[in-house]
């Protein structure tokens, strides 16, 4: 098995490894460098258990090779907050957006980057985007709700 | 005083701060020094003999550290293990495999890339038999024997009520309705999948298991039970269940992945771990439903009278149904539902056949939903039998108020009910009448509009000690709770949150019982040298059992408050009198001492001849089951052209009792409501005629995403339990229970006029397509 060298910046810090030509990103993430708040949920790349942003844009880790994302900014959820909480993190607990937990990670880093996309989105276009995104619990009217509560936390903070 | 928020208050949930954080701890996220990992190579086939398994082809790959087989694991006699249901399922085959995707050796090494290779290189000989997949022709003469140890694939033949009175009644009504109908397999899919890591200490004859569990202490007397003749013993076996992502039931069974990891730990002396991948979830955990019901129901005079269900269940080549033990069929006998019937039989054989063993688990208190299912359908049937509107029907034919307590034509004893003020308050959300002139309109223009209903009545809290216990095992549940010196608690339990939100939701319910806000309550489950006994989360037991046990120990630490406040305050005890969270003299309101006071002066000052210290612990057997019940309403429009069901509208109106904190209570009918309409819908766990699974990942088996899911429309009305100590009931599944036949009611109106009097489930675009060509209104371009 070839071994690669590769520098991945993730969350803000780079770190420089030899890694399997085959270990996947998501197992990077976890194993290597013990972020264990990206998770895995399947094997045919449906569910967004483990969703991260790769170069800012959602990306289901557990199909991206770690040698592919040689040089690549990553943000998992531990970096969503920045110490305190994101607005996504904020609406998620206000609007009892998750249960379980186990798809909130993901679910929280495709809202983000849908926010960012368009900060106002309706619900048709929340449910659209995170259509990638299982969950098993909360049946997504919350999810729904907390996305529409981070997007009015953005444009108070923006605003303010 | 500051406001305690206990019953009543969408407090804002205790366990989200770490799982926003991304720092829940969930099964694979737990790594011990040294830890090997364990994959397993499984069959392709499903019935074949083994003829050879080549370890060596395992062993020649890089970091693999040991093969295990089924002959590795006969030599401790572990090759088989018990099933709940006196039956026996295999760990690993020692010759023969039963099912496609069964477990056929467990390979050990030092990485999870490793152990995979390890799987995929094992070489195993097979000389393929033939299959029975069809329970109806697996109970024919002559048909394949699926266990060479049984007689025949006939597992029991368990039946329920007056059969001759059932069949006289129904002989004397003036209408009668029959329907076959198939609750096809399914299975719970919870986003993480099962797994463990075994960590055996060989010096001190210790193991600690950390499992995805419903039911750690359970569990733990399991293994003691199967382990015992190696020399483990219970009280050197420690059961951890961390945080579990989703369980919906399909996390109580023991799975062959967990004994496999515990030996190759004790073999290797090292923690193994084992996590299994979505496919191998779906395709060989325990499933749900699998029931064929033929269902008779007739009136007389517009009167329901009798109801009859002869069911065949398919249990795959084991019955390994995690039911209470003296419930082969599960709580299948609530079919009566919300209807004033006086006589009903149920039958239900049991069949082997070459599929996974399992049974029950779907967010459902043991085929209740199979049970709602039959009579919901039947029901709607038989009102238009009579050529009344189903609701119309309904509303006469339910139990009224006042019968309550109820006894059943099939001997249950309902707590409570109040079904037509929910059915009314549906109707109402919806605007039932202005939908059906709606539809009127729609299906004189050839549009397809139907409006579904499903009044049902759901029977948890499993549940007294007379009749309820898992191999032996009483089935009630506890909590522990110790208030420290400064009012601060920490408050223990036999029960294990999947999701739920138990650390709020016990935490409220002590609040309301003593005045100390929830922010100040520790709440903890799942660690068996911790926790008090008890046999875990699952059929909406928590609760109704755990939940009572929290009120009940609340209030023997107020009993003995009320003695130190007696002391403190030099008052008579019987002149104390309790408001939230302090004593205070009766007449004087100012002189008190809050529950904090006195929990200080409990360790600090406490009254001669009482012990110091302020707990209690409290083991709840539930004095009868809790049965909570729901209206709902749903509208859908089929797509003429791809046979497209989409859920327009859905009300869903629960009365589940008391509501400890509405904002959780709602949010688990929001989910169970999804996992209502997914088989409904979309999902099925198949099979071809060789027994090979089409419908094994989640490519194949859909799970509603938010494109499928509807915006719920919930209402609620409470009728509180007499017998619970705060009047709950119990909510994680009653929407699961209760959402598949509103779906298919209207699904079936939709089509009425052209002569559709059933569907079947998973009702997918090409099922409904196909009953729209044969009735030639599929929309051709
Ligand atoms: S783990 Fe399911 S999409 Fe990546
Ligand atoms: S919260 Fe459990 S899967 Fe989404």
């Amino acid at each position: 098995m070839s071994s690669h060298q590769i520098s991945v910046t993730i969350n803000g810090e780079e770190h420089t490894r030899e890694v399997e030509a085959r270990l996947l990103l998501v197992h990077f993430i976890r194993e290597e460098l013990g972020l264990t708040g990206t998770h895995i949920g399947c094997d045919t790349t449906s569910c967004g258990a483990c969703t991260v942003l790769l170069n800012g844009v959602p990306a289901k880790s557990c199909t991206v090779f770690a040698v592919a994302a040689d040089g690549a900014e990553v943000t998992t959820v531990e970096g969503l907050g920045n110490g305190g909480l994101h607005p996504v993190q904020q609406g998620f607990t206000e609007k009892h957006g998750l249960q379980c937990g186990f798809c909130t990670p993901g679910m929280m880093l495709t809202s983000k980057a849908l926010l960012e996309e368009n900060p106002d989105p309706s619900e048709a276009e929340i449910r659209w985007g995170i259509s990638g995104n299982l969950c098993r619990c909360t049946g997504y009217v919350n999810i729904v709700r907390a996305v529409q509560r981070a997007s009015e936390l953005m444009k108070e903070n923006s605003d303010g | 005083m500051a406001e305690c928020r206990g019953l009543g208050h969408s407090v804002q949930r205790k366990e989200d701060a770490r799982f926003i954080r991304g720092q829940g701890r969930y099964i694979d996220d737990v790594k011990l020094p040294g830890m090997l990992y364990l994959d397993i190579a499984r069959s392709p086939y499903a019935h074949a003999k083994i003829t050879k398994i080549h370890e060596d082809t395992a062993m020649a790959v890089d970091g693999v550290a040991a093969v295990i087989t089924g002959k590795t694991l006969e030599g401790f006699k572990l090759a088989w293990m018990p099933t709940l249901m006196s039956d026996q399922q295999m760990v690993l085959p020692v010759d023969t495999v039963k099912y496609q995707a069964q477990e056929v050796a467990a390979i050990v090494a030092t990485s999870r890339y490793a152990a995979a290779d390890g799987a995929a290189a094992l070489e195993v000989d097979y000389d393929p038999l033939p299959v029975v997949v069809d329970p109806h022709e697996a109970l024919k003469p002559g048909a394949t024997k699926v266990r060479d140890d049984k007689e025949s694939n006939h597992i029991f033949h368990w039946e329920h009520g007056d059969a001759d009175g059932t069949d006289a009644a129904l002989a004397g009504c003036d209408t009668v309705v029959e329907q076959k109908m198939h609750l096809p397999r399914i299975h719970v899919a919870s986003i993480e999948t099962c797994g463990c890591v075994a960590s055996w200490n060989p010096v001190e004859g210790h193991l600690t298991l950390y499992l995805t569990t419903q039911a750690p202490h359970a569990i733990r007397t399991v293994v003691a039970l199967v382990t015992a003749h190696l020399g483990l013993a219970e009280h050197k076996i420690r059961v951890i269940s961390p945080d579990i992502g989703g369980g919906f039931g399909g996390k109580v069974p023991v799975y062959p992945g967990y004994v496999l990891a515990t030996a190759a730990s004790v073999v290797t002396g090292k923690p193994v771990k084992w996590i299994e991948d979505r496919s191998e979830n779906l395709q060989a955990d325990s499933f749900a439903r699998d029931y064929h019901i033929t269902a008779t129901l007739g009136s007389k005079k517009g009167k329901v009278a009798a109801l009859k269900l002869d069911t065949v269940a398919d249990h795959g080549y084991s019955d390994a149904a995690a039911n209470p033990s003296k419930f082969p069929a599960g709580l299948y006998h609530i079919a009566t539902g919300s209807y004033d019937l006086e006589n009903a039989h149920v039958s239900v054989d049991g069949v082997y056949t070459n599929k996974p063993p399992g049974g029950i688990a779907y967010r459902c208190s043991f085929r209740v939903t199979e049970a709602v299912h039959a009579i919901e359908r039947m029901v709607d049937l038989l009102a238009r039998e009579n050529g009344e509107d189903p609701a119309d029907f309904r509303l006469r034919n339910f139990i009224k108020p006042e019968q309550f307590p109820y006894t059943s034509a099939l001997g249950w004893e309902y707590d409570s009910g109040n079904y037509g003020a929910a059915l009314e308050k549906a109707m109402d959300m919806i605007g039932y009448q202005d939908l059906r002139a709606e539809q009127a309109e729609k299906r004189a223009r050839g549009e397809l509009m139907g409006i579904g209903i499903s009044s049902f009545t759901e029977i948890v809290g499993a549940g007294p000690s007379k009749t309820f216990d898992i191999l032996g095992i009483k089935m009630f549940d506890s909590a522990e709770i110790r208030i420290h010196p400064t009012g601060k608690a920490i408050a223990r339990f036999g029960t294990k949150s999947q999701g739920q939100g138990h650390e709020t939701t016990y935490a409220q319910i002590i609040a309301e019982e003593l005045g100390i806000p929830p922010e100040d309550i520790q709440v903890e489950e799942g660690d068996t040298d911790t926790a008090p006994y008890g046999l875990g989360t699952y059929a909406s037991r928590s609760t109704p059992t755990a939940g009572a046990a929290a009120s009940i120990a609340s209030r023997k630490i107020r009993e003995k408050g009320r003695k130190i406040a007696a002391h403190l305050l030099e008052a008579d005890e019987a002149d104390l009198v309790w408001e939230q969270g302090r004593f205070y003299v009766k007449g004087s309101p100012d002189r008190a001492k809050t529950i904090q006071d006195i929990a200080f002066a409990a360790y600090t000052n406490h009254p001669q001849g009482l012990e110091a210290g302020l707990e209690a612990i409290s083991y709840y057997d539930p004095p009868n089951l809790t049965f909570p019940f729901g209206s709902y309403i749903c509208c859908v429009d089929i797509d003429r052209g791809t046979g497209q069901v989409r859920i327009r509208r859905f009300v869903a109106v629960d009365d589940c009792g008391v509501r400890i904190n509405p904002m959780i209570v709602d949010g688990q009918i929001h989910g169970g409501l999804t996992m209502g309409i997914a088989p409904a819908l979309l999902e099925e766990i198949s099979y071809d005629a060789d027994g090979n699974i089409t419908g094994g990942n989640f490519m194949e088996y859909l799970v509603p995403t938010a494109m499928e899911t509807p915006h719920w429309e919930l209402g609620e009305t409470v009728t509180p339990s007499p017998h619970h100590p705060i009047g709950a009931k119990g909510v994680g599944e009653s929407a699961t229970v209760g959402a598949p036949p509103a779906v298919v009611n209207a699904v079936v109106d939709a089509l009425w006029h052209l002569g559709v009097r059933h569907m079947e489930i998973p009702m997918t675009p090409a099922r409904v397509w196909n009953v729209l060509n044969e009735h030639g209104v599929a929309a051709t371009r």
